[in-house]
């Protein structure tokens, strides 16, 4: 098997990128388009660290090939505030102290914001459920799941998508 | 078969740091041309909020904004030297440091400042904004802004300073074993009612209440995420996590997190804690450590509401579903023989 010349939409912009056989996405975003919100806690698909939305869908990094992703959107946490101006998503899980260490924190916005954008107003267990393939070892979870509670309660009284 | 419930609770004391040896910390302060401070510490933030909480301390002792300070930490090669970060003792050990160099940090600060208004240092005070003035003469007063740059550009001179806090080890009287081993001790108590099915063995935390002593709470909301956070470790620990065989097995424990079982979000009941605060003498500002505490009084008390609940006596964990299953095996075998 050889190197290959995939394209792909990294958070609205154009990617040409020269894969090796076998490469995840996760490689070529973090490695290659240095995107390192993209975490990599296991890399086996255990963590939910490495989350990213392609073609909107949520989706582990680690677990996707990059060659799958050849033509696709991707968005990553990065891709979430391109203005720099941080998000109502985002805001809600810093008000309510919902990152300690930090290394979750990434996939877990982005498993929110898969979960909101297609259930703007989720129920606790739905949210519980929407990060159920996100693993956190510091805060509990509560903090989390109150900033999605919150972000979503933001978002329904704004009418803004959640990013 | 059913699900039956019982209520369980336990009461820590919690020492915080080490004292054999010392046990030290030590921090650098400098200001910036800026009128900034930068706090330089080795001492290790794991996302307990350290470095929050260090620049709340270093603020509140120079008398400036929280936001003019800069915390620099865990570069142990260049780093003023910490002992670790663990027992608990951060918060406590570098708190302390930070407060002894931000006290010499601020008297070569109000020199400066002196010399600009001709006054003498003792009649200065700071007013938390960015200010200095002559006591009781607002009017007469110059911004730290200022003060920096009079220091390095017109008298040459840094203003800095250095702490470095040690409990000096406690010898042990060989009679009575009698010593001084700690600093402080924190304090809590939690109690936990559970939920247990005995057809499958699997148990449910269905409320966990703490209430925490931890001296003068320096960041409360802070304080509240280790809490709670513990809490979510204190049900792993109790009910899922293990690296079973273990030693001296050499091939043993889970290797990755489909194998290794952790709760998830589910699995969290509401936490509801109160905390209590009796300031600690030897803590910077009556600070104590909480950061390790609060995993260690949820786990006996899980396992004392199962017991309650099952009126079995089972005293290892992780109590999983075989565990239980085993235990009311033994139970029916001892009613039947
Ligand atoms: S790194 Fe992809 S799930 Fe852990
Ligand atoms: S904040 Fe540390 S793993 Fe979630």
């Amino acid at each position: 098997m050889e190197d290959k010349l995939i394209r792909l939409t990294v958070n609205g912009r154009d990617e040409a990128v020269i894969i090796q056989p076998l490469a995840t996405l996760q490689d070529v975003l973090r490695d290659t388009l240095e995107l390192t919100a993209v975490k990599s806690g296991c890399g086996q698909g255990g963590c939910g660290s490495c989350s990213v939305l392609v073609d909107g869908e949520l989706r582990l990094s680690c677990l996707t090939l990059a060659e799958r992703a050849e033509g696709a959107e991707v968005t990553t946490l990065e891709g979430l505030n391109a203005t720099n101006a941080i998000v109502p998503l985002q805001q809600a899980f810093v008000e309510n102290y919902a990152a300690q260490c930090g290394y979750c924190t990434a996939g877990m916005v982005m498993a929110a914001k898969a979960l909101l954008d297609r259930n703007p107003a989720p129920s606790r267990d739905e949210i519980v459920e929407g990060l159920s393939g996100n693993l956190c070892r510091c805060t509990g979870f509560a903090p989390i799941v109150r900033a999605v509670q919150q972000a979503a309660q933001a978002l329904s009284d704004t009418g803004e998508e959640a990013s | 078969m059913a699900k039956v419930r019982g209520t369980g609770f336990a009461a820590v004391n919690y020492p915080t740091g080490m004292h054999l040896g010392g046990d030290p910390t030590q921090s650098l302060i400098h200001m910036t041309p800026a009128g900034d401070f930068v706090v330089t510490m080795a001492s290790v933030d794991l996302g307990q909020g350290l470095r929050t909480v260090l620049a709340q301390i270093a603020a509140e002792t120079l008398g400036v904004p929280y936001e003019s300070i800069v915390v620099e930490t865990a570069d142990t090669d260049t780093g003023p030297h910490c002992t670790g970060t663990f027992a608990s003792r951060t918060t406590h050990r570098a708190g302390n440091a930070v407060v002894m160099a931000a006290q010499e940090a601020r008297k070569a600060m109000l020199e400066v400042a002196g010399e600009l208004l001709e006054a003498s240092p003792e009649d200065l005070e700071t007013d938390g904004d960015g200010n200095i003035h002559i006591k009781g003469v607002a009017e007469r007063s110059v911004s730290v802004g200022e003060v920096a740059g009079a220091a390095h550009f017109g008298y040459g001179k840094t203003i800095a300073g250095r702490g470095a806090y040690l409990k000096p080890p406690s010898p042990m009287d060989p009679e009575t074993g009698e010593c001084d081993p700690d600093s402080t001790q924190a304090h809590a108590c939690t109690i936990v009612e559970v939920e247990v099915d005995t057809e499958t063995g699997m148990v449910e935390v269905l409320d966990m209440k703490s209430v925490y002593e931890v001296g003068q709470q320096v960041n409360p909301d802070l304080v509240k995420g280790q809490i709670v956070g513990g809490s979510w470790m204190g049900i792993g620990h109790a009910l899922y996590e293990t690296t079973a065989p273990g030693y001296p097995a050499i091939d043993p424990a889970p290797v990755d997190f489909q194998n290794y079982l952790q709760p998830g979000a589910s699995e969290m009941p509401e936490v509801t804690c109160e905390v209590l605060e009796y300031p600690a003498e030897s803590g910077p500002y009556g600070g104590k450590g909480v950061g390790e505490m609060v995993t260690n009084g949820p786990i006996p008390a899980i396992v004392n509401a199962i017991n309650n609940a099952l009126d079995v006596r089972i005293t290892q964990i992780p109590v999983t579903p075989e565990v239980i299953l085993r235990a009311l095996d033994e139970k029916r075998a001892q009613a039947g023989g």
